[in-house]
Protein backbone atom coordinates (compact mmCIF):
# COMPACT_ATOMS: atom_id res chain seq x y z
CA UNK A 1 0.00 0.00 0.00
CA UNK A 2 2.81 2.12 -1.08
CA UNK A 3 -0.31 4.71 -2.31
CA UNK A 4 -0.51 5.93 1.24
CA UNK A 5 3.22 6.54 1.84
CA UNK A 6 3.85 10.35 3.24
CA UNK A 7 6.36 10.14 0.24
CA UNK A 8 3.75 9.66 -2.12
CA UNK A 9 1.47 12.11 -0.74
CA UNK A 10 4.06 15.22 -1.51
CA UNK A 11 2.61 17.42 -3.72
CA UNK A 12 4.63 18.61 -6.55
CA UNK A 13 5.14 21.94 -8.22
CA UNK A 14 2.13 23.79 -9.16
CA UNK A 15 -0.01 21.91 -6.68
CA UNK A 16 -2.95 24.27 -5.69
CA UNK A 17 -3.00 24.32 -1.83
CA UNK A 18 -6.54 25.30 -2.07
CA UNK A 19 -7.15 21.68 -2.79
CA UNK A 20 -5.89 20.30 0.92
CA UNK A 21 -9.29 22.35 2.58
CA UNK A 22 -11.52 20.30 0.88
CA UNK A 23 -9.69 17.11 0.86
CA UNK A 24 -9.88 17.65 4.93
CA UNK A 25 -13.63 18.32 4.59
CA UNK A 26 -14.18 15.16 3.24
CA UNK A 27 -13.15 13.80 5.86
CA UNK A 28 -14.84 16.05 8.81
CA UNK A 29 -18.13 16.22 7.32
CA UNK A 30 -18.47 12.35 7.30
CA UNK A 31 -17.26 11.84 10.87
CA UNK A 32 -19.26 14.91 11.86
CA UNK A 33 -22.25 12.47 11.50
CA UNK A 34 -21.77 11.68 15.30
CA UNK A 35 -23.74 15.04 16.20
CA UNK A 36 -26.78 13.80 14.24
CA UNK A 37 -26.95 10.11 15.68
CA UNK A 38 -29.57 11.15 17.76
CA UNK A 39 -32.09 10.76 14.51
CA UNK A 40 -31.39 6.69 15.19
CA UNK A 41 -32.52 6.59 18.85
CA UNK A 42 -36.21 6.68 18.46
CA UNK A 43 -36.55 4.37 15.76
CA UNK A 44 -33.98 2.03 17.53
CA UNK A 45 -36.54 2.18 20.58
CA UNK A 46 -39.10 0.43 18.27
CA UNK A 47 -36.96 -2.33 16.40
CA UNK A 48 -39.19 -5.37 17.69
CA UNK A 49 -42.16 -3.06 18.19
CA UNK A 50 -41.67 -1.48 15.17
CA UNK A 51 -44.46 1.01 15.32
CA UNK A 52 -44.35 1.69 18.80
CA UNK A 53 -41.32 0.01 21.68
CA UNK A 54 -42.63 -3.46 22.63
CA UNK A 55 -40.66 -5.31 25.68
CA UNK A 56 -36.92 -6.24 24.63
CA UNK A 57 -36.82 -2.77 22.64
CA UNK A 58 -34.23 -0.50 23.37
CA UNK A 59 -34.51 2.30 25.88
CA UNK A 60 -33.77 6.05 25.46
CA UNK A 61 -30.82 6.15 27.94
CA UNK A 62 -29.24 2.67 27.10
CA UNK A 63 -29.12 4.21 23.02
CA UNK A 64 -27.70 7.68 24.39
CA UNK A 65 -24.31 5.04 25.28
CA UNK A 66 -23.41 4.95 22.07
CA UNK A 67 -23.18 8.48 21.00
CA UNK A 68 -21.11 8.68 24.81
CA UNK A 69 -18.85 5.78 24.04
CA UNK A 70 -18.00 6.77 20.86
CA UNK A 71 -17.06 10.85 21.69
CA UNK A 72 -14.87 9.84 25.00
CA UNK A 73 -13.17 6.80 22.12
CA UNK A 74 -12.79 9.64 20.07
CA UNK A 75 -10.36 11.50 22.34
CA UNK A 76 -8.23 8.79 23.45
CA UNK A 77 -7.52 7.35 20.17
CA UNK A 78 -6.54 10.80 19.15
CA UNK A 79 -4.40 10.70 22.08
CA UNK A 80 -3.41 7.54 21.20
CA UNK A 81 -3.33 7.76 17.36
CA UNK A 82 -1.43 10.94 17.36
CA UNK A 83 2.15 10.40 17.16
CA UNK A 84 1.33 7.58 14.28
CA UNK A 85 -0.78 9.89 12.23
CA UNK A 86 1.91 12.61 12.22
CA UNK A 87 4.13 9.81 11.14
CA UNK A 88 2.35 8.20 8.68
CA UNK A 89 1.13 11.20 7.18
CA UNK A 90 -2.62 12.55 6.52
CA UNK A 91 -3.45 9.82 3.24
CA UNK A 92 -3.18 6.60 5.65
CA UNK A 93 -4.91 8.62 8.58
CA UNK A 94 -7.58 9.52 6.38
CA UNK A 95 -7.73 5.44 4.74
CA UNK A 96 -7.52 4.64 8.22
CA UNK A 97 -10.39 6.72 9.88
CA UNK A 98 -12.52 5.92 6.84
CA UNK A 99 -12.27 2.13 7.38
CA UNK A 100 -13.00 2.21 10.86
CA UNK A 101 -15.39 4.60 10.26
CA UNK A 102 -17.34 2.76 7.95
CA UNK A 103 -16.91 -0.78 9.59
CA UNK A 104 -18.72 0.86 12.53
CA UNK A 105 -21.57 1.49 10.70
CA UNK A 106 -21.14 -2.08 9.30
CA UNK A 107 -20.64 -3.54 12.65
CA UNK A 108 -23.65 -1.49 13.75
CA UNK A 109 -26.07 -2.58 11.15
CA UNK A 110 -25.32 -6.53 12.03
CA UNK A 111 -25.50 -5.14 15.84
CA UNK A 112 -29.13 -4.01 14.79
CA UNK A 113 -30.25 -7.17 12.86
CA UNK A 114 -29.26 -9.71 16.04
CA UNK A 115 -30.68 -7.02 17.79
CA UNK A 116 -27.55 -6.75 20.21
CA UNK A 117 -27.00 -3.38 21.70
CA UNK A 118 -23.05 -4.59 22.96
CA UNK A 119 -22.03 -5.44 19.37
CA UNK A 120 -23.61 -1.37 18.47
CA UNK A 121 -21.34 -0.28 21.24
CA UNK A 122 -18.23 -2.24 19.94
CA UNK A 123 -19.00 -0.97 15.93
CA UNK A 124 -19.81 2.46 16.25
CA UNK A 125 -18.62 3.35 20.18
CA UNK A 126 -15.13 1.50 19.47
CA UNK A 127 -14.00 0.71 15.80
CA UNK A 128 -16.29 4.03 14.95
CA UNK A 129 -14.96 6.34 17.77
CA UNK A 130 -11.00 5.40 16.52
CA UNK A 131 -12.21 6.58 12.71
CA UNK A 132 -13.70 9.76 14.58
CA UNK A 133 -10.62 10.34 16.55
CA UNK A 134 -8.17 9.59 14.03
CA UNK A 135 -9.95 11.21 11.17
CA UNK A 136 -10.56 14.23 13.35
CA UNK A 137 -6.75 15.17 13.89
CA UNK A 138 -5.71 13.62 10.43
CA UNK A 139 -5.52 16.77 8.40
CA UNK A 140 -4.68 19.14 11.02
CA UNK A 141 -1.28 19.49 10.41
CA UNK A 142 -0.61 18.71 7.11
CA UNK A 143 -3.32 22.78 6.90
CA UNK A 144 -0.89 24.50 9.01
CA UNK A 145 1.95 23.00 7.09
CA UNK A 146 0.10 24.74 3.99
CA UNK A 147 -1.22 27.81 5.22
CA UNK A 148 1.10 28.83 7.32
CA UNK A 149 0.01 32.88 7.21
CA UNK A 150 -3.40 31.69 7.85
CA UNK A 151 -2.95 28.60 10.18
CA UNK A 152 -6.60 29.42 12.24
CA UNK A 153 -8.64 30.18 8.67
CA UNK A 154 -6.99 26.81 7.54
CA UNK A 155 -7.77 24.47 10.70
CA UNK A 156 -11.20 26.61 11.22
CA UNK A 157 -12.79 25.57 7.60
CA UNK A 158 -11.46 22.04 8.53
CA UNK A 159 -13.14 21.96 11.97
CA UNK A 160 -16.17 23.82 10.52
CA UNK A 161 -16.81 20.29 8.18
CA UNK A 162 -17.21 18.98 11.53
CA UNK A 163 -19.89 20.91 12.94
CA UNK A 164 -21.41 21.24 9.14
CA UNK A 165 -21.70 17.23 9.05
CA UNK A 166 -24.60 16.77 10.73
CA UNK A 167 -26.80 18.82 8.84
CA UNK A 168 -26.06 16.40 5.92
CA UNK A 169 -26.32 13.81 8.00
CA UNK A 170 -29.40 14.82 9.60
CA UNK A 171 -31.46 14.37 6.40
CA UNK A 172 -29.61 11.88 4.71
CA UNK A 173 -30.65 9.44 7.13
CA UNK A 174 -34.38 10.68 7.66
CA UNK A 175 -34.35 10.00 4.23
CA UNK A 176 -32.75 6.09 3.85
CA UNK A 177 -35.18 5.29 6.90
CA UNK A 178 -38.08 6.41 5.40
CA UNK A 179 -37.03 4.68 1.89
CA UNK A 180 -36.27 1.13 3.76
CA UNK A 181 -38.60 0.61 6.54
CA UNK A 182 -41.45 -1.39 5.73
CA UNK A 183 -44.20 -2.82 7.80
CA UNK A 184 -41.66 -5.44 9.06
CA UNK A 185 -38.84 -3.25 9.72
CA UNK A 186 -37.58 0.09 10.29
CA UNK A 187 -34.75 0.30 7.98
CA UNK A 188 -31.85 1.33 10.32
CA UNK A 189 -29.75 -1.40 9.67
CA UNK A 190 -30.01 -1.05 5.71
CA UNK A 191 -29.62 2.56 6.60
CA UNK A 192 -26.80 2.25 8.49
CA UNK A 193 -24.79 0.42 5.55
CA UNK A 194 -25.52 2.71 2.95
CA UNK A 195 -24.19 5.10 4.48
CA UNK A 196 -21.19 3.12 5.89
CA UNK A 197 -20.45 2.80 2.10
CA UNK A 198 -21.16 6.89 1.35
CA UNK A 199 -19.00 7.58 4.07
CA UNK A 200 -15.95 5.89 2.81
CA UNK A 201 -16.27 6.96 -0.37
CA UNK A 202 -16.53 10.40 0.30
CA UNK A 203 -13.63 10.10 2.67
CA UNK A 204 -11.84 8.09 0.25
CA UNK A 205 -11.52 10.91 -1.95
CA UNK A 206 -9.92 13.17 0.51
CA UNK A 207 -7.14 10.63 1.33
CA UNK A 208 -6.94 10.57 -2.57
CA UNK A 209 -6.66 14.36 -3.04
CA UNK A 210 -4.50 15.25 0.31
CA UNK A 211 -0.73 16.39 -0.10
CA UNK A 212 2.21 17.18 1.85
CA UNK A 213 3.92 20.13 1.00
CA UNK A 214 7.54 19.44 -0.49
CA UNK A 215 10.15 20.68 2.13
CA UNK A 216 11.21 23.90 2.55
CA UNK A 217 7.86 24.90 0.31
CA UNK A 218 5.98 28.17 1.49
CA UNK A 219 3.36 30.45 -0.17
CA UNK A 220 4.12 32.97 -2.50
CA UNK A 221 5.40 36.31 -0.83
CA UNK A 222 5.33 34.91 2.62
CA UNK A 223 8.38 35.26 4.24
CA UNK A 224 8.55 32.87 7.75
CA UNK A 225 9.51 34.90 10.89
CA UNK A 226 12.75 34.03 11.69
CA UNK A 227 12.87 35.05 15.06
CA UNK A 228 10.06 33.68 17.58
CA UNK A 229 8.12 36.48 18.84
CA UNK A 230 6.80 36.52 22.57
CA UNK A 231 3.90 33.73 21.72
CA UNK A 232 4.60 32.15 18.77
CA UNK A 233 7.59 29.92 18.44
CA UNK A 234 9.88 28.90 15.36
CA UNK A 235 10.91 26.04 17.18
CA UNK A 236 9.41 22.40 17.23
CA UNK A 237 8.85 20.56 21.13
CA UNK A 238 8.48 16.87 20.67
CA UNK A 239 5.01 15.16 21.31
CA UNK A 240 5.80 14.06 24.79
CA UNK A 241 7.75 16.54 26.00
CA UNK A 242 5.50 18.67 25.00
CA UNK A 243 2.64 17.22 28.14
CA UNK A 244 5.64 18.02 30.44
CA UNK A 245 4.80 21.71 30.09
CA UNK A 246 2.60 23.64 31.87
CA UNK A 247 1.22 25.83 29.16
CA UNK A 248 -0.30 21.93 27.32
CA UNK A 249 -2.05 21.58 30.79
CA UNK A 250 -2.96 25.30 30.62
CA UNK A 251 -4.26 25.51 27.02
CA UNK A 252 -6.05 21.83 28.17
CA UNK A 253 -8.01 23.80 31.02
CA UNK A 254 -8.56 26.63 28.76
CA UNK A 255 -10.44 24.49 26.19
CA UNK A 256 -12.32 21.95 28.62
CA UNK A 257 -13.75 24.94 30.63
CA UNK A 258 -14.87 26.45 27.55
CA UNK A 259 -16.54 23.39 26.21
CA UNK A 260 -17.97 22.34 28.93
CA UNK A 261 -19.53 25.80 29.18
CA UNK A 262 -21.09 25.51 25.73
CA UNK A 263 -21.66 21.50 26.10
CA UNK A 264 -23.79 22.30 28.57
CA UNK A 265 -26.02 23.77 27.16
CA UNK A 266 -26.34 22.38 24.36
CA UNK A 267 -27.79 19.45 25.25
CA UNK A 268 -30.53 21.42 27.00
CA UNK A 269 -31.36 24.83 24.50
CA UNK A 270 -34.56 22.82 23.52
CA UNK A 271 -36.03 22.23 27.26
CA UNK A 272 -34.32 25.38 28.72
CA UNK A 273 -35.99 27.86 26.21
CA UNK A 274 -38.93 26.46 26.67
CA UNK A 275 -39.04 26.46 30.55
CA UNK A 276 -37.63 29.71 30.58
CA UNK A 277 -40.36 31.09 28.76
CA UNK A 278 -43.19 29.14 29.20
CA UNK A 279 -46.56 29.95 26.79
CA UNK A 280 -43.89 32.01 24.41
CA UNK A 281 -41.44 29.32 22.97
CA UNK A 282 -43.34 26.60 21.89
CA UNK A 283 -41.65 23.32 21.23
CA UNK A 284 -41.44 23.75 17.21
CA UNK A 285 -40.27 27.61 18.11
CA UNK A 286 -37.64 25.25 20.13
CA UNK A 287 -36.50 22.98 17.69
CA UNK A 288 -36.04 25.62 15.32
CA UNK A 289 -33.78 27.58 18.06
CA UNK A 290 -31.73 24.63 18.36
CA UNK A 291 -31.21 24.68 14.48
CA UNK A 292 -30.23 28.04 14.49
CA UNK A 293 -27.39 27.42 17.49
CA UNK A 294 -26.08 24.20 15.03
CA UNK A 295 -25.32 26.52 12.76
CA UNK A 296 -23.73 29.67 14.50
CA UNK A 297 -21.93 26.21 16.03
CA UNK A 298 -20.31 25.77 12.40
CA UNK A 299 -19.81 29.82 11.36
CA UNK A 300 -18.30 30.06 14.81
CA UNK A 301 -15.49 27.72 14.23
CA UNK A 302 -14.44 29.05 10.63
CA UNK A 303 -15.18 32.76 11.69
CA UNK A 304 -13.43 32.60 15.24
CA UNK A 305 -10.19 30.50 13.93
CA UNK A 306 -9.77 33.15 11.37
CA UNK A 307 -10.28 36.24 13.54
CA UNK A 308 -7.68 34.77 15.50
CA UNK A 309 -4.84 34.59 12.77
CA UNK A 310 -5.71 38.74 13.07
CA UNK A 311 -5.95 39.36 16.97
CA UNK A 312 -3.63 36.27 18.26
CA UNK A 313 -4.88 33.03 19.91
CA UNK A 314 -4.73 33.88 23.86
CA UNK A 315 -6.28 37.22 22.67
CA UNK A 316 -8.86 35.37 20.83
CA UNK A 317 -9.55 32.92 24.07
CA UNK A 318 -9.86 36.07 26.08
CA UNK A 319 -12.78 37.18 24.12
CA UNK A 320 -14.27 33.72 24.53
CA UNK A 321 -13.83 33.96 28.35
CA UNK A 322 -15.09 37.20 28.59
CA UNK A 323 -17.58 37.68 26.55
CA UNK A 324 -19.03 34.42 27.21
CA UNK A 325 -18.94 35.63 31.03
CA UNK A 326 -21.63 38.72 30.63
CA UNK A 327 -23.44 36.90 28.06
CA UNK A 328 -23.90 34.38 30.98
CA UNK A 329 -24.11 36.34 33.70
CA UNK A 330 -26.86 37.86 31.08
CA UNK A 331 -29.16 35.04 30.51
CA UNK A 332 -31.48 35.21 33.93
CA UNK A 333 -31.97 38.91 33.10
CA UNK A 334 -33.29 37.95 29.75
CA UNK A 335 -35.44 35.03 31.23
CA UNK A 336 -36.63 37.76 34.39
CA UNK A 337 -37.45 40.15 31.86
CA UNK A 338 -39.29 37.75 29.22
CA UNK A 339 -37.24 39.33 26.62
CA UNK A 340 -36.88 36.19 24.02
CA UNK A 341 -34.46 37.34 21.59
CA UNK A 342 -31.89 38.61 23.99
CA UNK A 343 -31.90 34.96 25.36
CA UNK A 344 -31.46 33.97 21.94
CA UNK A 345 -29.14 36.32 21.21
CA UNK A 346 -26.85 35.49 23.95
CA UNK A 347 -27.14 31.65 23.11
CA UNK A 348 -26.04 31.88 19.51
CA UNK A 349 -22.99 34.34 20.69
CA UNK A 350 -21.92 31.54 23.22
CA UNK A 351 -22.56 28.90 20.82
CA UNK A 352 -20.12 30.28 18.22
CA UNK A 353 -17.35 30.92 20.92
CA UNK A 354 -17.88 26.96 21.64
CA UNK A 355 -17.47 26.08 18.17
CA UNK A 356 -14.58 28.78 17.87
CA UNK A 357 -12.68 27.07 21.19
CA UNK A 358 -12.19 23.96 19.07
CA UNK A 359 -11.06 25.81 15.44
CA UNK A 360 -8.68 28.24 17.51
CA UNK A 361 -7.05 25.32 19.06
CA UNK A 362 -4.48 23.78 16.63
CA UNK A 363 -3.22 27.34 15.45
CA UNK A 364 -2.40 28.00 19.30
CA UNK A 365 -0.94 24.52 20.05
CA UNK A 366 1.19 25.81 16.79
CA UNK A 367 2.09 29.02 17.92
CA UNK A 368 3.72 27.12 21.62
CA UNK A 369 5.02 23.89 20.28
CA UNK A 370 5.60 24.24 16.74
CA UNK A 371 4.26 22.85 13.43
CA UNK A 372 6.03 19.39 13.69
CA UNK A 373 3.97 17.46 16.03
CA UNK A 374 0.80 19.72 16.24
CA UNK A 375 -1.33 16.94 14.95
CA UNK A 376 -0.44 14.58 17.81
CA UNK A 377 -0.24 17.33 20.60
CA UNK A 378 -3.54 18.22 19.29
CA UNK A 379 -4.87 14.55 19.80
CA UNK A 380 -3.85 14.71 23.16
CA UNK A 381 -5.59 18.12 24.03
CA UNK A 382 -8.87 16.20 22.64
CA UNK A 383 -8.98 14.33 25.86
CA UNK A 384 -10.37 18.01 27.39
CA UNK A 385 -13.08 17.48 25.14
CA UNK A 386 -13.98 13.82 26.43
CA UNK A 387 -13.53 15.57 29.32
CA UNK A 388 -16.03 18.25 29.04
CA UNK A 389 -18.42 15.97 27.72
CA UNK A 390 -18.57 14.50 30.96
CA UNK A 391 -18.69 17.42 33.01
CA UNK A 392 -20.92 20.24 31.06
CA UNK A 393 -23.97 18.29 30.61
CA UNK A 394 -23.49 16.33 34.20
CA UNK A 395 -23.69 20.20 35.57
CA UNK A 396 -26.35 21.09 33.87
CA UNK A 397 -28.93 18.46 34.54
CA UNK A 398 -27.76 17.88 38.26
CA UNK A 399 -28.05 21.30 38.69
CA UNK A 400 -31.37 21.89 37.23
CA UNK A 401 -32.54 18.83 38.95
CA UNK A 402 -31.79 20.05 42.38
CA UNK A 403 -33.06 23.03 42.09
CA UNK A 404 -36.66 22.16 40.78
CA UNK A 405 -36.71 19.29 43.64
CA UNK A 406 -36.17 22.03 46.29
CA UNK A 407 -39.14 24.33 44.79
CA UNK A 408 -37.24 26.71 42.80
CA UNK A 409 -39.54 27.82 39.74
CA UNK A 410 -38.46 25.83 36.82
CA UNK A 411 -38.41 29.08 34.67
CA UNK A 412 -35.49 29.79 37.25
CA UNK A 413 -33.85 26.96 37.72
CA UNK A 414 -31.35 27.57 35.00
CA UNK A 415 -29.92 30.66 37.28
CA UNK A 416 -27.82 29.23 39.34
CA UNK A 417 -26.33 26.78 36.13
CA UNK A 418 -25.43 30.06 34.68
CA UNK A 419 -23.58 31.72 37.20
CA UNK A 420 -21.74 28.33 37.25
CA UNK A 421 -20.83 28.28 33.70
CA UNK A 422 -19.82 31.87 34.43
CA UNK A 423 -17.47 31.25 36.48
CA UNK A 424 -16.07 28.17 34.73
CA UNK A 425 -15.12 30.38 32.61
CA UNK A 426 -13.15 33.09 34.80
CA UNK A 427 -10.79 29.90 35.83
CA UNK A 428 -10.49 29.59 31.96
CA UNK A 429 -9.67 33.32 31.42
CA UNK A 430 -7.15 32.74 34.41
CA UNK A 431 -5.54 29.88 33.04
CA UNK A 432 -5.13 31.39 29.54
CA UNK A 433 -3.68 34.50 31.40
CA UNK A 434 -0.99 31.85 32.53
CA UNK A 435 0.37 30.97 29.39
CA UNK A 436 3.57 32.09 28.52
CA UNK A 437 6.27 31.30 25.89
CA UNK A 438 7.59 27.58 26.20
CA UNK A 439 11.30 26.90 27.87
CA UNK A 440 13.98 26.28 25.69
CA UNK A 441 14.90 23.42 27.26
CA UNK A 442 11.78 21.56 25.92
CA UNK A 443 12.45 22.64 22.18
CA UNK A 444 13.87 20.44 19.63
CA UNK A 445 17.40 20.65 18.46
CA UNK A 446 18.00 21.36 14.89
CA UNK A 447 20.41 18.74 13.39
CA UNK A 448 23.23 21.16 13.34
CA UNK A 449 22.45 21.68 16.67
CA UNK A 450 22.56 18.04 17.96
CA UNK A 451 25.72 17.27 14.90
CA UNK A 452 27.99 19.84 17.00
CA UNK A 453 26.82 19.15 20.03
CA UNK A 454 27.71 15.55 19.29
CA UNK A 455 31.44 16.61 17.95
CA UNK A 456 31.63 18.69 21.54
CA UNK A 457 30.94 15.82 23.60
CA UNK A 458 33.40 13.12 20.99
CA UNK A 459 35.96 15.87 21.58
CA UNK A 460 36.22 15.96 25.62
CA UNK A 461 38.38 13.93 27.47
CA UNK A 462 36.85 10.48 28.68
CA UNK B 1 1.86 8.40 -7.95
CA UNK B 2 4.84 10.61 -8.68
CA UNK B 3 4.23 11.36 -12.45
CA UNK B 4 0.52 12.07 -10.97
CA UNK B 5 2.11 14.43 -7.94
CA UNK B 6 4.29 16.23 -10.63
CA UNK B 7 1.13 17.64 -12.39
CA UNK B 8 -0.11 21.11 -11.17
CA UNK B 9 -3.63 21.70 -10.22
CA UNK B 10 -6.04 22.66 -12.90
CA UNK B 11 -8.90 24.84 -12.45
CA UNK B 12 -11.55 22.66 -13.09
CA UNK B 13 -10.08 19.88 -10.48
CA UNK B 14 -10.33 22.91 -7.71
CA UNK B 15 -13.56 23.54 -8.56
CA UNK B 16 -14.60 20.12 -8.32
CA UNK B 17 -13.36 19.29 -5.15
CA UNK B 18 -14.80 22.66 -3.82
CA UNK B 19 -17.72 21.18 -5.51
CA UNK B 20 -17.91 17.91 -3.77
CA UNK B 21 -17.96 19.11 -0.17
CA UNK B 22 -19.94 22.70 -1.33
CA UNK B 23 -22.90 21.33 -2.56
CA UNK B 24 -24.01 18.57 0.19
CA UNK B 25 -22.73 21.32 3.01
CA UNK B 26 -24.61 23.88 1.58
CA UNK B 27 -27.76 21.95 0.96
CA UNK B 28 -27.71 21.04 4.80
CA UNK B 29 -27.27 24.42 5.81
CA UNK B 30 -30.43 25.73 3.54
CA UNK B 31 -32.73 22.71 5.31
CA UNK B 32 -31.41 23.63 8.75
CA UNK B 33 -32.04 27.33 7.84
CA UNK B 34 -35.70 26.94 6.75
CA UNK B 35 -36.14 24.33 10.33
CA UNK B 36 -34.82 27.22 12.21
CA UNK B 37 -37.13 29.82 10.66
CA UNK B 38 -39.75 28.35 12.74
CA UNK B 39 -38.55 30.08 16.08
CA UNK B 40 -39.31 33.19 14.63
CA UNK B 41 -42.77 32.33 13.49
Amino acid sequence: MSFLDRSNTIAGPGFSRWMVPPAALCVHLCIGQAYAFSVFNLPMTKLIGISKSAPGDWNLPELGWIFSIGIFVLGFSAAIFGRWVEEGGPRRAMFTAALCWAIGFFISAFGVYIHNLWVIYFGYGLVGGCGLGIGYISPVSTLIKWFPDRPGMATGMAIMGFGGGAFIASPLSVWLMQKFSTPTHVGVAQTFIVMGAIYFVFMMVGAFIVRVPAPGWKPAGYTPPIQATKLITTNDVFVYDALKTPQFWLIWWVLCLNVTAGIGVIGQASAMSQEMFPGKVTVVAAAGFVGLMSLFNMGGRFCWASISDYIGRKNTYFVFMVLGFVLYCTVPTMGAIGSVTGFVLCFLIIISMYGGGFSTVPAYLKDMFGTRYVGAIHGWLITAWSMAGIFGPVLVNYIRQYNVTHGVPKADAYNVTMYIMAGLLVIGFICNLLVKAVDRRYHMRSETEAESSKLATAGQPA
Amino acid sequence: MANENQQGTKTWQLALAWAWVGIPLTLGVIQTLINSMKLFQ
